[in-house]
């Protein structure tokens, strides 16, 4: 990943940046550039909203065989989590050992290392989440 | 609109193709669709090849002008248009191509699709794979192709307590059909403990249970129903063809459990065909990963939602079955060269309906059904066929 | 002069114990035990490094003290593990708390004091009202050659402190003994320091801790008894108790910020997680005693009182935090640590 791609999109990355439908409140992360449901009402008139990180396990996996960047760092957990706000994203579950990841768990994101563009490149940091307690 | 029916078809094998290159193959499957439709190379008037990523692949893009070069077509001047939607680019190319004989603008379309995934190795294959996904939002942060499905299965398990053993019977029937198959990658018969023992990917999907990195190609040959005749005897229409969308994460969609797109595209299908789920005899579905031909059978209307496993396990869609599935062996067992498997799927249904099937002939196949999907089912194409 | 205005901590959940080390190069552990005063250390896991712990940190500092990011005029991050030779960490914090763009912002090397070095960076910023609120970082994932003496301390941590005009606790004075005493370092492009061993004590640590601090203790005209507690740089879990002695500090004042045994020397963060610890437990009218350390060499000291607004501040619990912890082995400690190259 060039680091310009990476960069424009930090404060999604680093502060759950998404945005708001003004017209129906809708909330959607990362930010959309039109509201699905008001789409040609909605130009214009989305706001940026920071989620609260806030969510719970909606299903998730467990990867044993990793794209090359991960490659060393399996077997670990990825999941599609529902956010507080209503919307859904797919983010790593970390601190938290495999076998008590359950659906339902309740989650909270924390800024962590995701990638790197090899040893010379940049490193690439990112939202995952951390067990936040029943 | 005009009628159209398929003339012509024509496959490379399907595997680990070292002495083949890109080029080989488009000219291989080419070429037996043009001779198995009996027209000679000046009478094409378009080409529409479906390719999800030569680009990164080979290093190749400006596949519709190499595709020319190869068939030798060049002083044809001929339209020769690329298409791509991840693993539905063949599937979207056949649709393009009914679309441009159906307008009434051109008469003899040729339709092919062909990846060659073998010339990186296997990480860079799993890499590029994942530009099939949600680049930024997904593959970002290593969740990896098999590992959205994985997200599904375990949704699905979740909500309608599919199992394991029955994602395995999905496999264990896609490679006993591809057993018969002689063009399939794998023609290994397996069990269910085959597949359960197999190393884990993603869980809960084990090694056995995704599709494998193949290359390959095929191709049709389609032509206004109305001139079909002066072609050849064995004449299938084209009843229907349909494409349908959704978001391309999987996060952003309104189902874990289904694909949405496959659902609209099937409903459109059998609008336009007339027909409805159950007079299908045979199908051909995008089987990527064993829980992906669960969700399809339950998408197209062969079975209510959420009882996909257990009716494979009980062997509703097996050879001998009430709705025969993936006779060809499906992208488990017959190989899933990306961008091809639309337009083999084609291949296996034209040959089911002419009767050329062999061993894996389904009695009376008259309409049969194509399901073919990108993505975590970003984009997903149906085509309905029949004999007249 | 000016006060901290909040703080924020963290420290991985991962330890590997003392014994696992020893049992890996064959040694006896009760003795380095008991020679160290180090039982376990904390494992940064695979995806942190010093930058996240940094933001760990600063974000718990931002929600425990409620102010506005974007006032926050200046941050300066000082580790010895900056994940970047070249590109400041401190940058990584700023936009993570959403303090850009309208900030300075450094990272500081100065071993084991760079991050109390920037704190008094901060205080000089306020005092000047150059700045409203800064924010000093002490945060490391410390490195150690296996098989090293270091091993058994070299772990991972970090403190941020959040300094204005007026807060919890009011920084008093602050001076520094700096001196060039090669004691420990680390060449460009090495993974791991080197050190002189037995010089590290007396010539090192000892002469430039004591130094600070009877210098600050000449300044503001004070003795050890005026002081309810005393937190001293932490490279085993020995050091701060002798010098304390030495000093004429009781034990019993240095214990609420010893953190070392229980999860190794944290190297920038060391000291700057020691008073955190005791900001923890700490009543309004009580006074603090600082001095940290940093290899090359220098100390900085700090006195500070505890003002009656901690009261209302919700501490960070540091001791309840490290109580949630897993050990791993030996393996998966060089795997976390991308030992393995």
């Amino acid at each position: 990943m060039g680091v310009a791609r990476y960069w424009r999109e930090i404060p999604v990355r680093y502060n759950l940046i998404g945005n708001r439908c003004s017209v129906c409140g809708k909330i959607y992360f990362p930010p959309r550039a039109i509201c699905p449901t008001c789409r040609r009402k909605s130009i214009g008139k989305m706001e940026e909203y920071k989620l609260s990180g806030k969510g719970t396990v909606e299903s998730f996996t467990i990867i044993h065989v990793p794209p090359p960047e991960f490659e060393g760092k399996a077997p670990y957990a990825v999941a599609l989590i529902k956010m507080e706000e209503g919307w859904y994203l797919t983010g790593e579950i970390v601190d938290c050992p495999l076998d008590e990841i359950h659906i339902g768990m309740k989650v909270e994101a924390c800024l962590r290392r995701i990638q790197e563009d090899g040893k010379k490149g940049a490193i690439y940091y990112g939202y995952k989440f951390r067990n936040a307690g029943d | 609109m005009r009628e159209v029916a398929v003339i012509g078809i024509g496959m490379t094998e399907f595997g680990e193709l070292w002495n083949r290159s890109f080029r080989d193959l488009v000219a291989e499957a080419g070429m037996q669709a043009i001779l198995d439709a009996g027209i000679e190379g000046d009478e094409i008037d378009a080409m529409f090849i479906g390719g999800m990523s030569s680009g990164r692949f080979i290093g190749q893009e400006h596949v519709g002008s190499l595709a020319v070069e190869v068939a030798g077509l060049e002083d044809l001047h001929i339209p020769s248009i690329r298409v791509e939607a991840a693993c539905a680019s063949g599937g979207v190319a056949m649709h393009q191509g009914f679309l441009a004989v159906a307008s009434g603008m051109y008469d003899v379309v040729v339709v092919g699709g062909a990846e060659k995934m073998t010339d990186v190795v296997g990480a860079e294959a799993t890499n590029i794979l994942a530009s099939a996904a949600d680049r930024e939002w997904e593959s970002f942060f290593g969740v990896t192709f098999p590992g959205l499905y994985a997200l599904m299965a375990r949704y699905h398990m979740q909500k309608y307590g599919t199992t394991q053993e029955q994602l395995a019977s999905v496999a264990v029937k896609n490679h006993y059909n591809g057993s018969l198959n002689p063009k399939a990658q794998f023609k290994r018969r397996i069990s269910v403990e085959d597949v359960l023992r197999s190393p884990m990917v993603a869980e809960p999907l084990h090694l056995l249970d995704c599709s494998p990195i193949t290359d390959g190609a095929a191709a049709a040959v389609i032509v206004p129903l109305e001139k079909a005749k002066e072609y050849t005897d064995k004449v299938v229409k084209i009843m229907a063809s349909a494409v349908a969308t959704d978001t391309l994460s999987l996060h952003g969609r309104k189902s874990f459990d289904s694909i949405p797109a496959a659902y609209h595209a099937a409903q459109r299908a059998y609008k336009m065909a007339g027909v409805e789920a159950k007079d299908i005899d045979v199908a051909e579905v995008h089987d990527c990963f064993t829980i992906a031909e669960i969700m399809a059978i339950e998408d197209l209307g062969f079975v209510e939602r959420g009882k996909g496993g257990k009716a494979t396990e009980e062997g509703l869609t097996s050879l001998e079955g009430e709705i025969p599935v993936n006779t060809s062996g499906g992208l488990k067992s017959k190989g899933h060269p990306v961008g091809a498997t639309g337009v083999a799927q084609i291949n296996e249904i034209v040959m089911q309906l002419r009767g050329e099937a062999g061993e894996r002939q389904v009695k009376d196949a008259r309409i049969g059904l194509t399901h073919n999907v990108g993505g975590s089912g970003g984009t997903a194409v149906v085509h309905i066929l029949g004999v007249i | 002069m000016a006060a901290i205005v909040g703080y924020g901590a963290y420290v991985p959940r991962y330890r590997i114990k003392a014994e696992e080390i020893a049992r890996m190069w064959g040694k006896e552990a009760s003795s380095i035990k008991s020679g160290l005063n180090i039982f376990e250390k904390s494992v940064p896991s695979m995806d942190e490094d010093t930058a996240t712990i940094s933001v760990e940190a600063a974000r718990r500092a931002i929600k425990a003290s409620k102010i506005n990011p974007k006032e926050i005029g200046a941050i300066y991050v000082g580790s010895e593990s900056h994940p970047y030779a070249v590109k400041p960490t401190a940058t990584i914090v700023a936009e993570a708390i959403e303090a850009t763009p309208e900030l300075t912002a450094a990272d500081y090397e100065f071993a084991c004091k760079a991050g109390t070095a920037g704190m008094q960076n901060c205080i000089a910023l306020v005092e000047t009202g150059m700045i409203k609120y800064g924010m000093a970082i002490g945060a490391d994932v410390s490195q150690a050659a296996p098989g090293d003496a270091l091993e058994y301390a070299a772990s991972a941590g970090g403190a941020a402190f959040i300094i204005g005009k007026e807060g919890i606790a009011k920084i008093n004075a602050t001076v520094s003994f700096t001196t060039d005493t090669p004691d420990f370092w680390r060449r460009e492009g090495e993974p791991y320091p080197g050190h002189g061993e037995r010089f590290t004590g007396e010539p090192a640590y000892f002469r430039h801790v004591m130094g600070a601090a009877k210098m600050l203790m000449e300044r503001m005209g004070t003795s050890p008894s005026d002081y309810d507690y005393a937190v001293f740089h932490q490279p085993n879990g020995k050091f701060p108790l002798r010098v304390a002695k030495k000093l004429g500090f009781e034990k019993e004042k240095v214990e609420a910020g010893l953190l070392c045994p229980i999860i190794g020397n944290t190297y920038s963060g060391s000291t700057m997680l020691g008073l955190a610890a005791v900001l923890d437990v700490a009543k309004p009218g009580e006074r603090i005693f600082a001095v940290s350390y940093g290899s090359g060499a220098g100390s900085d000291a700090f006195d500070i009182t505890v003002m009656d607004s901690i009261n209302a501040y919700p501490r960070q619990e540091i001791r309840k935090m490290l109580e949630e912890k897993v050990y791993v082995d030996y393996a998966t400690y060089m795997k976390f640590r991308r030992e393995f190259k």
